[in-house]
């Protein structure tokens, strides 16, 4: 690859992440506007998108790209002007528009060597056919896009916003204009209304020798260097009506030179050499830009299409200035400055990086320990603590450097509300917070799919009907909120609506159905709504398009818990329910807290754990295990009896730990409390995979194992412990 | 043998049969210089311009001359906005009588 190539292909990344980003915009705009907010600010941020994502794939010479947005463009272009107001089926095809664009960057991405000029085409005729009816009939940007795809369409924003305003323009009049009562200098005198003609040649070429020309045909063609501000369109509707049997080539300012090229090409042999020099004398194009071009043609003998893209070669400064003019809008959404001091670097990367800071941090580990039973050399135990100190440092910048913003996953998900809100016929309105909530990559990825599961459950399930709210007495838009905070050491994910609420009964009859629960149980509502957590539970009456297709609830539940994470439910009848879901920060590198029971080393997640105590033998309520924490009950578990460890006896002091994950608390009795460490969390084979309350293992410094306790597990434990308890106490 | 014509009126589409024939015949009559004097003039359009360039191209590739003379406004104004004046090689500034 030479250097020219890789700055393309780089060139090409960027201009499909910027489009990414852009279709992004485009798509929050319209959502927004569908939800009534039909500000001239959004409007232009959807033309903005469509208008920029044109001009760079002008650039590089995907002309289908393209040639569709240019469609999307125009009907932008009369909803801006006021001529067309974006109704709920035009979003929706707008929407469409984008979701074409996503699959061309994403074709674009997975073959960057595919034929440019093609690239995005197919699919991309019905969309503009039905965008095509919302332009007026008369519309003359029509014929010029659809009907005559060959037209050269405007590249590079086409409004002089790259400095020049300089068009050219190519006309060669049909035969018959003169017997049609049209005058080719009429139209070349109005040009001079609407800006200012620089230069004109008169190319006689076409003229026959005496005998054979026809005074009433037209031959004569015209090369013009023109200076004007207005649109493409403006300038085409000059020539309406010579457009059918003319050609009339419209290169808007700063085309590229191969445009020229084109044009040049599209000579008889004998007056392209001659047209190349009329080009140069309009001050369209200089002589060596010219003389590289075709030279370059010439030798290479190749598609044009091809030509077009390796040409830009010769002006990557036009390249720069597109990206850079992408960036600039860009940067309005986003911070000033963030955008430049940005580096995009590849996962796999950052994911090693963390991988062997993981073994860093155990070797150190291993060293810290071996200087301390080495003897008592203070410099060496010194130097182990300041390199200790810093590998915590380097282990937090780098797991830092995973921490993506969860927004992005969420935005998206307003696209989905309205989709399914759609399908459903039910007007829902999604509202998000806490946007900047930052996660670690991998869970972000993973988290996705289930929270989009869970916004269409209420969707679906939770909100009712606009006869039914009304009804009810509630607003008959349904209200969807999406919530992303930090809790304990924790993120909790809120996912919550203001429908129906779960319905008891319902869940009972179909608990007992199941065989889930016996017909005569009697359980908490808590527990009720546990149980749509159930494999194949559904309690929609009717199985819709989008769920009740047996991915239940269970689905959800297993991968958040593969993520480290768990999910619970509140529902109130009649005002709504909420699923909250909370996961770990990061997945692979913990602060852990080590505990010893026996000679076991086990490891409690540190911003699991509230505090530290002394166990003291009568500390325990009576015989049940509860303790008096301070006046407060508080349930607890001995990890002895826990884990079996029957090696030694349980020393006379005992400690406890008490964790909390969400509402729950207890405490954990253990032996010893051995202090601080950080943990690199391996996960467990296959073989312990039906091990609860183990979450994964990690290696101390002295290589020993040490099991890494599942918190979350094991308070679910109490809690089913406590509620047998319970219900022996009512019996 | 030099010839001079003038023509007047409109110089367009509806009379350009008969302008190209006359300028043609003129062409044919004359070996070295046609003088055309367009002072009166009214109108000129393409076709018009296009008859015009036919007799400066026909009168350059037979080894003879085509002037134009005493150009009215409308022809000095359409050959100026086609960027004529090179082509017919003339100065446009002659204007009124010969």
């Amino acid at each position: 690859m030479t250097d020219l190539q890789k700055e393309l292909a780089a060139a090409l990344h960027a201009f499909i992440a910027e489009s990414r980003e852009l279709l992004e915009a485009m798509e929050a705009a319209l959502l927004e506007v569908e939800h009534g907010d039909e500000r001239a600010e959004n409007v232009n941020a959807i033309f903005r998108a469509a208008h920029t994502i044109k001009g760079s794939a002008g650039l590089f010479g995907l002309d289908a790209i393209v040639a569709f947005t240019h469609g999307c463009e125009n009907v932008l272009d009369a909803v801006r002007a006021g001529e067309l107001t974006l109704d709920d089926s035009l979003i929706v095809l707008l929407l469409s528009c984008c979701d074409h664009l996503g699959g061309c960057m994403d074709a674009l991405e997975r073959h960057p060597d595919a034929a440019p000029e093609t690239l995005g085409a197919e699919g991309a005729q019905p969309l503009l056919t039905q965008l095509r009816r919302y332009m007026p009939a008369d519309s003359t940007e029509w014929r010029g896009t659809l009907a005559a795809p060959q037209t050269p369409l405007e590249r590079m924003g086409g409004r002089g916003e790259l400095g020049s305003s300089l068009w050219h323009l190519s006309l060669r009049f049909g035969a018959n204009v003169l017997r049609d009562g049209m005058d080719p200098i009429a139209f070349i005198h109005y040009l001079d209304d609407i800006g200012r003609i620089v230069h004109v040649q008169t190319l006689p070429d076409a003229l026959p020798d005496a005998l054979a020309m026809d005074p009433e045909t037209c031959y004569l063609g015209f090369e013009i260097a023109f200076d004007c501000s207005e649109t493409k369109a403006t300038i085409e509707a000059v020539f309406d009506f010579v457009r059918e049997d003319s050609q009339i080539r419209i290169l808007p300012p700063n085309s590229r030179i191969t445009e020229f090229v084109d044009l040049i090409l599209s000579q008889p042999a004998a007056g392209a050499q001659r047209l190349g020099e009329i080009l140069v004398a309009c001050g369209s194009v200089t002589e060596r830009e010219l003389a590289a071009a075709l030279a370059s043609q010439a030798e290479r003998a190749q598609p044009l299409g091809e030509m077009l893209v390796q040409s830009e070669v010769v002006q990557p400064a036009l390249v720069e200035a597109a990206l850079a003019r992408q960036r600039q809008i860009g940067d309005k959404q986003r911070e000033a400055r963030h955008e430049a001091r940005t580096v995009r670097v590849d996962a796999d990367r950052l994911d090693q990086l963390v991988d062997l800071i993981g073994e860093l941090t155990i070797a150190a580990a291993g060293s810290s320990l071996l200087s301390r039973s080495a003897g008592h050399s203070s410099e060496l135990s010194e130097s182990t603590a300041r390199v200790a100190a810093l590998v915590q440092e380097v282990r937090d910048s780098a797991l830092q450097l995973r921490m993506v913003r969860i927004g992005t996953t969420i935005s998206r998900f307003q696209r989905a509300v309205h989709d399914m809100a759609r399908e459903l016929g039910k007007d829902v309105t999604l509202e998000t917070s806490g946007e900047d909530t930052e996660l670690d990559k991998t869970v972000v990825e993973k988290i996705g799919d289930p929270l989009l599961h869970l916004v269409r459950n209420a969707i679906d399930h939770g909100i009712e009907s606009a006869e039914q709210r009304v009804a009810a007495g509630k607003p008959a838009r349904g209200r969807v909120r999406l919530d992303a905070l930090y809790d304990a050491g924790a993120i909790l994910i809120r996912v919550s609506d203001d429908g129906g609420g779960l319905s008891r009964e319902r869940i009972l009859a179909k608990a007992v159905e199941r065989g889930l629960i016996a017909p005569d149980a009697n359980p908490a509502d808590a527990e009720v709504n546990e149980l749509i957590f159930e494999p194949g539970f559904s309690t929609a009456e009717q199985v819709t398009s989008l769920s009740g297709r047996g991915v239940g609830m269970d689905v959800v539940k297993r991968n958040i818990a593969a993520l480290r994470g768990t999910v619970s439910i509140d529902s109130l009848p009649g005002r709504g329910t909420t699923v909250s879901v909370r996961l770990p920060l990061t997945l692979s590198i913990i602060d852990g807290f080590l505990v010893k029971v026996g000679d076991s080393v086990y490891v409690v997640p540190l911003d699991m754990i509230e505090e530290c105590t002394d166990f003291l033998n009568g500390s325990a309520l009576g015989t049940h295990d509860y303790l008096d924490l301070r006046g407060e009950v508080l349930p607890f578990l001995r990890l002895r009896d826990t884990f079996s460890v029957r090696t030694a006896q349980a020393p006379r002091r005992e400690s406890v730990v008490v964790v909390r994950h969400g509402t729950q608390r207890a405490g954990l009795v253990v032996d010893a409390l051995v202090g601080e460490f950080q943990t690199v969390i391996k996960p467990l084979g296959p073989l312990f995979a039906h091990l609860r309350a183990i979450s994964g293992s990690t290696l101390l410094g002295s290589g020993e194992v040490a099991l890494i306790i599942d918190v979350p597990a094991l308070l679910e434990r109490v809690a089913t412990d406590n509620s047998h308890l319970r219900l022996g106490a009512v019996h | 043998m030099n010839a001079r014509i003038s023509i007047d009126g409109e110089m367009t589409i509806y009379r350009a049969a008969e302008l190209k024939e006359r300028l043609v015949d003129a062409l044919a009559e004359c070996d070295a210089l046609l003088e055309v004097n367009l002072a009166e003039v009214t109108e000129i359009d393409t076709a018009g311009i296009q008859v015009l360039m036919l007799i400066k191209r026909e009168a350059l590739a037979t080894g003879r001359e085509l002037r134009l003379l005493a150009h009215s406004r409308p022809v000095v104004a359409a050959l100026e906005l086609l960027n004529l004046a090179a082509f017919f090689g003339e100065p446009l500034l002659v204007e009124g009588e010969p």
